[in-house]
């Protein structure tokens, strides 16, 4: 693994409508990338900088292309037929398509969805399956992973007295925590978020507001969300889309309160979308 | 008032339904349970005792052997369908088109296939073997067709979420996706277990009507190439010849009484096996 402090500043990448975010080690890099589906081209040459450590929001309206962004950094978007990518995708300076194995970069770059989506079976299975397929087997080693991640996403206190039952018979709110405790089995290095406190009560998205805020001490943070409030509250950095393009990225409260772009003032006065 | 006339439909339907179900059963029991004896339960097959009990083994031989080597096959080809194949492919609208007209063939036609493919060409003859693959080729379809729905109905998110955690296609197939849809496929299996039982055209032109155990103690193997009946073969023959329709309907009840042991069974280890993965 190439370490952070050997990759190139990020300013050096500036060019066209692709306003790169700065300051920061990168972790992750789009560069010039385009995105079809079939015909449709859904993602306009974004290139885009994610910094090492931090919560970067990806907002824009239904359609804008920044769930598909999402998808590509962890190649989710191979299981979609007819999707085409140009471009390119790096993590920690190497090519996320080419240099590092498919089930290796879903590892270190993990995702939680829209939808709480915990397998049918125990919350001790369901946070054991990741370490499981990359080959932890000990007993006593398992039994650590899945109470440290479950303790990291602030559910183990919940849970604990009950790991055997099934998963599904925890509420919205709790199965979303697990499936963030599962993506964190697998000690990723990079947390994909699609829009995951969208289909939970406020009380539960509170919750993993916070969750996320901790994680971001460890773990590089991109999400994707519909709720500007909430990029605002946890984000550090913003990239906002329109119509598959990348508008504008920045520091999340510069870009709320001084767009450079038009468009993104319309947006984020809320005069659309 | 329509309102009233459908609901008066519907409750007519279901009164019917259930007794002409019940009304069967019913006299079939009524007629073969006093001529249960015994004797019919004896090993051996004879003209003046018309033993059932070599076409009972008949029977599970011939519908295990037949599954063994039909559902690999159909569940194997429906993982393909549903996990691997690209649902756009002209590969994939070509073998759906081929189960579903398979499913609507009668199985008399299987047999004639059978008997010209299996008995002759191969040179089996009429026997366990014929009958097993012949009956695989039948029940096929309804494996395939059953399995590829159950895995069908399996939410995206399981299988998107074992992706995401790096797990593989192999495995996460394996572990999100196939427990999720093993009550569907056993019960496409006992629907193939059914035809299997209650089969007789195909088997009369592939394995024979004899009324004896293959010999596997004796004979090893080649007790495959043995000419047997099932229950259903047996129940056939037995009515045909017309001398012995007391024993016909105690046949009966035992067939109806396997069946629905086999499908106990059966749903009780579908449950086993949920709770266990």
């Amino acid at each position: 693994m190439i370490g952070v402090e050997e990759l190139l500043p990020v300013s050096e990448e500036i060019g066209g409508l692709s306003a790169p975010l700065e300051e920061g080690p990168a972790k992750m890099r789009v560069k010039d990338l385009d995105l079809h589906y079939g015909s449709f081209h859904a993602l306009k040459n974004v290139s885009l900088t994610f910094p090492k450590n931090e919560v970067t929001a990806l907002i824009g309206p239904s359609g804008c292309g920044k769930s598909t962004l999402l998808k590509t950094l962890n190649r989710m978007n191979d299981l979609v037929e007819g999707c085409r990518i140009d471009g390119t995708i790096e993590l920690d300076g190497e090519n996320a398509y080419t240099d590092i194995g498919v089930n290796d970069l879903r590892r270190r770059v993990g995702m939680v969805f829209q939808q709480p989506n915990p397998f049918p079976m125990s919350i001790y299975d369901n946070i054991a399956f990741g370490p499981r397929t990359h080959g932890v087997k000990g007993k006593e080693e398992l039994d650590a992973i899945v109470e440290q991640s479950l303790r990291d996403a602030a559910i183990w206190e919940e849970v604990k007295d009950r790991l055997k039952e099934s998963a599904l018979g925890l509420s919205g709110g709790q199965q979303q925590r697990l499936c963030i405790a599962r993506a964190l089995a697998v000690r990723p290095e990079v947390l994909l978020l699609d829009e995951s406190t969208s289909a939970l009560d406020p009380i539960s998205t509170a919750k993993i507001e916070e969750l996320v805020g901790e994680l971001a001490s460890k773990y590089t943070v991109i999400m994707v969300t519909h709720n500007m409030l909430q990029a605002i509250r946890i984000s550090t950095k913003t990239a906002f889309f329109l119509l598959g393009e990348m508008v504008e990225a920045g520091d999340t409260d510069a870009l709320f309160t001084h767009p450079k772009d038009s468009r993104t003032a319309d947006y984020v006065s809320g005069r659309f979308g | 008032m329509t309102a009233k006339l459908l609901r008066a439909l519907v409750y007519a339907g279901t009164v019917v339904t259930v007794a002409v179900l019940a009304g069967l059963v019913g006299y079939i029991l009524l007629n073969g349970v006093p001529h249960l004896e015994p004797r019919l339960f004896e090993w051996e097959y004879t003209s003046e005792n018309v033993s059932l009990m070599p076409a009972l083994v008949d029977t599970l031989l011939m519908a295990v052997l037949a599954l063994v080597l039909a559902v690999p096959v159909g569940v194997g080809a429906a993982i393909y369908l549903v996990e691997y194949a690209r649902s756009s492919s002209r590969f994939v609208a070509l073998v759906r088109m081929t189960t579903e007209t398979l499913q609507g063939i009668p199985s008399i036609i299987y047999g004639l296939f059978g008997l010209l493919f299996f008995t002759t060409v191969l040179g089996w003859g009429l026997s366990l073997l014929s009958g097993a693959c012949t009956l695989a080729i039948m029940v096929l379809p309804v494996v395939m067709r059953t399995t590829e729905e159950a895995l069908l109905a399996v939410p995206g998110a399981y299988k998107h979420g074992g992706f995401a955690l790096g797990a593989g296609r192999v495995r996460t197939i394996l572990r999100c996706v196939l427990p999720s849809a093993l009550p569907g496929i056993l019960g496409g299996v006992l629907l193939a277990l059914g035809r299997c039982v209650g089969e007789v055209a195909a088997l009369l032109f592939t394995a024979g009507t004899v009324a004896q155990i293959p010999d596997f103690a004796g004979e090893g193997i080649l007790a495959l190439f043995d000419s047997c009946r099932t229950l259903a073969v047996h129940m056939y023959v037995l009515a045909s010849e017309g001398l012995h329709m007391d024993e016909t309907y105690a046949t009966a009840v035992v067939l109806i009484v396997l069946v629905v042991v086999l499908n106990t069974a059966a749903n009780f280890a579908a449950k086993k096996l949920k709770e266990e993965m």
